[in-house]
């Protein structure tokens, strides 16, 4: 019974399939909670450092459902003008302006007329809750950590009863429930109350045969002694207590850097030329680029030399 | 009650008790420390019967995904999910923490994170914790520094009536630098700042549209996050307790402060702090922290602060508020390079030195001349017995030059 492209996977191993097909290697931690979100039809609330591949979920996902994707980045004062929904403000004056040049009097059809839907401008939030041919989006709210206090209050609303208040329309309620996608880099605390309704999962950088598989997919010209030492080390770099560690993102861009410049192996002048697509703080970069760094490559080459 | 237990266990594979043992694993784990709420325990049956019984590693993610909320508690439910769904090992297990020699082999070779209050929560083993002597301290360490880690724990005399509303006052009364940021929320507002489209469009409306008045708002300004990072080593232990009781009066009156305290070692008391009551909330820090009145590590425990916390909760535009005497003997380099690492992730970095209270101070102490250039302000305070000079010294800046680091370094 393998996955049809669409549907809903109804096991552990179809969700796992799914996002294979996708190019997302997921372990099968990551399958198993995403397999019960989409079952339980509970938003799925990731955390992990920058760079593990959290938003990449969303967008397979959206891809092998073959749903839209709709995201909405959080940042700082983000309010509900610009996450649920706004009026279209010049075009309502102009409606009044035509209605007092008709003559039309009555109030109440004034107002009807100028809080209707045509006058509506949707964003994410508001497009998330609609389903137009009866498919439910993918909604992806990215970086919640990002806003403050007083969105993440708002957001239990709509994670709850997926539901918003419009005050001049009325409560909004989706027809089927979007597929939520939350991700945290853990800047700030989230309040317990959101997790609460979310099945939480925390994102790890992945084990090394699963990350060579992710460069072979991501990155096909990266040859097979390269990639493998590309692993190797970033794998050591992670375990050295750097100030950022590098992500798969990193790992990913730090191939093709590789790939790009024609190197078949890793040697001391390579690494120091391309380290900064791996690492992003100075002090990391300084700490790697000498005698530690040189120490570091020797290893990896000693233990893959020695494992064949 | 090891065959009740064993029993619980055993019906762990029957399909009708299940639920009973989810239950019962959902309590253990609130006993632990977890904060899980009846929602989630229903949560975590759903969420079993979803996937189907059969592997152990699906198991146990389900049961993760619904029962843990914070990464933090990755490590206590680890070991009580080893613990408590191990039919086999739990009799030899148990066996081995009733006996007092086996268990002590046990204990000292691996004894993970989170173990001890897991089977604590599992066994109800009650612990002689509350009997444990606490040493009585009386060293006057006032006017020394020193580097070696001396773990102890101490106990403050509680607050009064008179204390607790002076600190109210006093509070209320503080005035940080730099303490209003604007946000891109907006307030209404009388003045004629920026239109309010919505607000306009609204009051149109009561009137049919025939008069369209606008309506304004301006932007909202609110404090910024506030992280207090103490000293409570050994030459700063006569202000700790004032210290405490500022941190709490603090955490009352704003809403995102943060609070650690450092000696040799770097520990978060933002949630001990978070009690309604001063006493309990100063009596929890106490529990937590074991290095009172010890040496200082400046340097290694902002490195600390740096690498784990700094990411997390120094975003909007935080103010740092650094209390030491800045007396550190060993890593001066390292002191430096962390200080500049905090000054740049932060909005602006207050230090607020007692050891100003004499005058004519100049920096001369080698840990104090590396941390000046890197704070924005250097606030001193002449007379630190009560918490309203901590805060008039946090407050005052009347004078343009009155915080300036620069002047207390020696002339070159």
């Amino acid at each position: 019974m393998a996955y049809q492209g669409g549907n809903i996977p109804q096991s552990i191993d179809e969700t796992q399939e799914m996002l294979a097909a996708g190019n997302y290697l997921a372990g099968r931690p990551l399958a198993t909670v995403l397999f019960l979100a989409l079952r339980m039809k509970r938003p799925l609330f990731l955390e992990g450092e920058a760079g593990v591949g959290k938003t990449e979920i969303a967008k397979v996902l959206a891809g092998a459902l073959d749903r839209p994707l709709i995201r909405l980045q959080c940042y700082e004062g983000l309010d509900v003008s610009s996450a649920v929904y706004e009026w279209n403000y010049p075009a309502q004056m102009l409606e009044i302006r035509l209605a007092e040049a008709s003559g039309t009097t009555d109030r109440g059809r004034i107002e009807a007329d100028i809080f209707s839907e045509r006058y509506l401008i949707r964003r994410p939030v508001l497009q998330a809750l609609s389903s137009p041919d009866g498919r439910a989006p993918v909604f992806l709210i990215d970086e919640l950590d990002r806003t403050d206090e007083a969105f993440e209050a708002f957001l239990l609303e709509v994670l709850s009863d997926f539901q918003v208040t419009v005050p001049e329309l009325g409560t909004i309620r989706a027809g089927e429930p979007p597929i939520v996608i939350i991700t945290t880099n853990r800047t700030r605390e989230v309040h317990d109350a959101l997790k609460r309704r979310c099945l939480y999962h925390w994102v790890d950088y992945p084990e090394a045969a699963q990350e060579l598989e992710i460069i072979r997919r991501k990155v096909p010209g990266c040859n097979g002694t390269l990639s493998r030492q590309i692993v190797a080390y970033v794998q050591k770099l992670r375990g050295l207590d750097l100030f950022k560690n590098p992500g798969v993102a990193e790992t990913i861009d730090w191939a093709t850097a590789l790939t790009e410049l024609d190197r078949v192996a890793l040697d001391p002048e390579t690494v120091s030329d391309t380290l900064g697509t791996l690492l992003k703080y100075q002090d990391d970069i300084a700490r790697i680029e000498g005698a530690e760094g040189r120490k570091l490559l020797a290893d990896v080459k000693a233990e893959l030399a020695e494992a064949g | 009650m090891a065959t009740a237990a064993d029993n619980k266990i055993a019906g762990a594979a029957m399909e009708g008790r299940l639920a009973d043992n989810i239950v019962h694993f959902a309590r253990v784990l609130r006993k632990a420390g977890l904060r899980i709420g009846p929602a989630a325990v229903t949560d975590a049956i759903e969420a079993v019967q979803a996937i189907g019984i059969g592997d152990r590693e699906e198991f146990y993610t389900a049961l993760h995904a619904t029962l843990v909320k914070r990464h933090e508690d990755n490590a206590v439910f680890d070991e009580a999910f080893r613990l408590f769904w191990r039919a086999r090992d739990l009799v030899g297990k148990m066996i081995a923490l009733m006996s007092p020699v086996v268990a002590r082999h046990e204990e000292r070779e691996k004894r993970k994170a989170g173990e001890t209050r897991v089977s604590d929560a599992l066994f109800g083993k009650e612990d002689d914790r509350g009997q444990r002597d606490e040493p009585d301290i009386e060293i006057d360490a006032r006017f020394t520094a020193s580097g070696s880690e001396v773990l102890r724990k101490t106990d403050f005399a509680q607050m009064t009536a008179g204390e607790l509303a002076e600190a109210k006052r006093a509070i209320a009364a503080l005035v940080l630098p730099m303490d209003e940021v604007r946000t891109r929320r907006f307030r209404r507002s009388t003045l004629p700042v920026a239109i309010d489209a919505r607000a306009t469009m609204r009051q149109a409306m009561r009137t049919g549209g025939a008069l369209i008045l606008p309506r304004h708002r301006a932007p909202k300004t609110v404090h910024p996050p506030l992280v207090v990072l103490a000293d409570i080593s050994g030459s700063m232990s006569q202000y700790t307790r004032i210290f405490l009781h500022f941190l709490h009066a603090l955490g009352e009156h704003r809403r995102r402060v943060h609070a650690f305290l450092f000696g040799t070692r770097l520990t978060n008391v933002t949630r001990q702090m978070r009690y309604r009551d001063p006493d309990v909330a100063v009596e929890a820090c106490s529990q937590t922290v074991s290095d009172w009145s010890g040496g200082t590590r400046i340097g290694e425990t902002l490195k600390e602060f740096n690498r784990l916390w700094s990411r997390r909760v120094l975003g909007q535009g935080a103010v740092v508020l650094l209390i030491t005497d800045g007396l550190e003997r060993e890593g001066i380099e390292l002191l430096e390079k962390e200080m500049d690492r905090l000054h740049r992730s932060c909005r602006r970095l207050v230090w607020l030195n007692p050891l100003l209270r004499f005058e004519g101070f100049e920096a001369r102490a080698r840990g104090v001349r590396a941390m000046l250039p890197h704070v924005d302000e250097l606030r001193p305070v002449h007379n630190l017995e009560a918490m309203a000079d901590l805060v008039a010294a946090l407050s005052g800046a009347a004078r343009r030059d009155a915080g300036d680091p620069r002047r207390f370094l020696p002339a070159v």
